[in-house]
């Protein structure tokens, strides 16, 4: 069973031409173009009512077999006024890796972009405090990008070394 | 000159008393993060009582405790926390690395994973296992417990010994370069 109404996909479709679904595993995907990201998700929100953003996480497509695009940015919405749940993914390549920030629409979206830009550093542009949230504040890399190496490059080594009579 | 003692009278020297009670009176600072935690935590409980070797107190502040346990992975954003209470607490003061991710990493080998707290800390002791029974930390302890009895000095000066100050890996690095080819494959 699809988790997205037919009337909704169709509202979505007449209003902004370019989008195009699909559906996997009774799971409805949209993919939008990233210009228009904000207003499909301003339009999901406020005329068809996906009130909750359940997440935002990002997909690093680098080598993967068949991809065209470099990150696919995905958000996952949900209805809990009619139970559907939608994923809007929005495909972006380097350099242009910045799209505005959902934090006008959802409030919880403010932790889940300030993550999506701690791991693969897209920035969302008018993010209120866009700042890294899981890794240390002097990281430079955003190591769940593909070409970062899984050992690092030497960011653990940085800290002083406590001999046993320097405490 | 002889000087008559009386039977109940034992000459020792000081620095043994001091060790004696010393070793019987360890005060564990648990830094548990991960399922070696767990298995701390079952030593000191009933079954496994760590009372019996006189270690029973655990404390969660470092200024009441003299014996470091760190059970579990440490990753890059905690070691400056881990380096912070180890200077907190009061000499002589020891450190029990517990477990394989404490000691090398283990299985975490990646960028955010300190690949054995002895690279920025002292250790005294490491106990492999993942996690450790209860009953080899407890063995360690006991190993602690007999370095304490021989090495202890009443004012800690076998801790400023040149020999102690090098810090120490539990697991050797081999360079990179020789277990890959160019191209990042393994050579076997």
């Amino acid at each position: 069973m699809a988790t997205t109404d037919t009337t909704t996909l169709q509202a979505l479709q007449g209003r902004f031409p370019a989008v195009t679904t699909s559906e996997f595993r009774g799971q409805t995907r949209v993919v939008v173009p990233s210009e228009s990201l904000y207003d499909v998700l301003a339009f999901l929100k406020n005329d068809r009512g996906f009130d909750f953003l359940s997440d935002v996480t990002c997909v690093d497509y680098l080598n993967y077999r068949d991809a065209k695009d470099r990150f696919g940015l995905v958000y996952i919405l949900v209805s809990t006024l009619t139970n559907e749940r939608l994923f809007v993914r929005s495909f972006l390549n380097e350099p242009e890796l910045a799209v505005p920030s959902a934090v006008p629409l959802w409030e919880g979206a403010n932790w889940l972009e300030r993550e999506v830009w701690d791991m693969f550093g897209i920035k969302f542009v008018g993010h209120p405090d866009l700042r890294r949230i899981l890794l240390p504040p002097e990281y430079t890399a955003h190591p769940l990008r593909k070409d970062y190496p899984l050992q690092g490059r030497g960011e653990r080594h940085n800290f002083p070394v406590l001999a046993r009579n320097s405490a | 000159m002889a000087i008559e003692l009386p039977e109940n009278v034992v000459i020792s020297k000081l620095d043994q008393l001091a060790n004696w009670c010393r070793k019987n009176s360890l005060w564990p600072m648990p830094f548990a993060t991960a399922c070696c935690g767990i298995e701390l935590m079952a030593t000191g409980a009933s079954k496994h009582d760590l009372a019996r070797f006189g270690a029973e107190v655990f404390r969660f502040s470092p200024r009441q405790c003299d014996l470091m346990i760190v059970a579990g992975r440490v990753v890059m954003k905690m070691l400056p926390v881990l380096q912070r209470i180890w200077q907190q607490m009061h000499e002589p003061k020891w450190c029990i690395s517990m477990g394989a991710c404490a000691s090398t990493g283990g299985v975490f080998d990646t960028y955010s994973v300190v690949q054995g707290i002895d690279r920025f800390l002292p250790v005294d002791m490491y106990v492999p296992g993942c996690p450790p029974r209860p009953e080899q930390l407890i063995q360690s302890i006991i190993d602690l417990q007999d370095k304490i009895q021989r090495e202890g000095t009443l004012n800690g000066r076998e801790f400023n010994l040149e020999s102690r100050q090098e810090p120490k890996r539990a697991l050797v690095e081999i360079p990179s370069a020789s277990l890959f080819d160019g191209a990042r494959n393994p050579i076997f």
